[in-house]
């Protein structure tokens, strides 16, 4: 995303792009609430947010020569497992209530950031136009 | 960023659920069939289910399909239970000695198994709505 799009929409943007993330991972574990074995993951949002804005506060293992690699540049990291709060006898740590839940928040959080977006649009339209509908 | 996979992933799960319930039907519609013989006695068909791996698996991409895992069928057992085996000498289907071999289906374990793959295919019919109306949204932004 460009710089100037950033000034406009501040955080809203990557949130956006970390929700649908979420979204994705918590559709895959509905999709496997009937495999053996698969266990539930999700996505820590506070740490991914800071990451994807740039201020975590872990510490970064220095990198000064070109072609190493970034320890902590995959998004992968956030991805964490679920603890099961009633493990089943197949090892499957998909829990359909908590996951339906978790799905139904993601999608008003998706929604709000969205009309975040929106907003900061409309705001803009209506400088451009100088307040008159168009 | 496409939001599209989710529709892969509750696609292959409405797939497998979809493939579960065939089995259970036809399993239950097999529940009463005989055979003359104890190995070609119908037998209880069971779905084995594995995550598969987003389809870019593999590019250096791959770390942006870490976590997203559709369902695949790797296959199709057959249950071990032992076969009904039932004496009826006037069955134009009894062997030598008169007995005729039935199903080892288990109708409880069908019906089971049925409401389990029905409602974990709403809940993915249920994503795939949301996952559209979301889209939706996005795309009528700022207007």
């Amino acid at each position: 995303m460009s710089n100037s799009t950033d000034s406009v929409f501040g955080l809203n943007g990557q949130a956006l792009a970390l929700w649908q993330r979420r979204s994705e991972v918590i559709a895959s574990n509905l999709a496997n609430a009937d495999t053996p074995g698969y266990q539930a993951r999700d996505i820590d949002f506070r740490k991914a947010l800071q990451q994807a804005s740039g201020q975590s506060t872990d510490l970064q293992l220095s990198t000064p020569t070109p072609g190493q690699i970034n320890a902590v540049a995959n998004q992968a990291d956030q991805l964490q497992y679920r603890v099961p709060m009633q493990p089943s006898m197949d090892g499957n740590t998909v829990d359909g209530q908590i996951e339906q839940a978790a799905f139904a928040g993601n999608t008003v959080h998706y929604e709000a950031s969205l009309n975040f977006i929106n907003g900061a649009i409309q705001t803009l339209r209506l400088a451009i136009n100088g307040g008159q509908s168009s | 960023m496409s939001m599209f996979k989710i529709f892969d992933t509750a696609g292959s799960g409405m797939a497998a659920e979809s493939l579960r319930l065939n089995t259970v039907a036809s399993n239950l519609a097999n529940a009463d069939s005989v055979s003359s013989s104890a190995d070609s006695a119908y037998r209880a068909k069971q779905l084995l289910f594995a995550p598969l791996q987003g389809v870019d698996q593999g590019s250096l991409s791959q770390d942006a399909n870490e976590g997203t895992l559709g369902v695949q069928m790797l296959g199709i057992t057959e249950s071990q239970q032992p076969v009904q085996t039932r004496y009826e000498p006037g069955n134009p289907m009894a062997d030598g000695d008169g007995y005729v071999y039935g199903s080892n289906v288990n109708p409880v374990d069908e019906l089971v198994n049925m409401i389990s793959a029905s409602r974990s295919y709403q809940n993915n019919v249920e994503v795939m709505n949301s996952a559209k109306q979301l889209m939706l949204k996005a795309i009528n932004l700022g207007s």
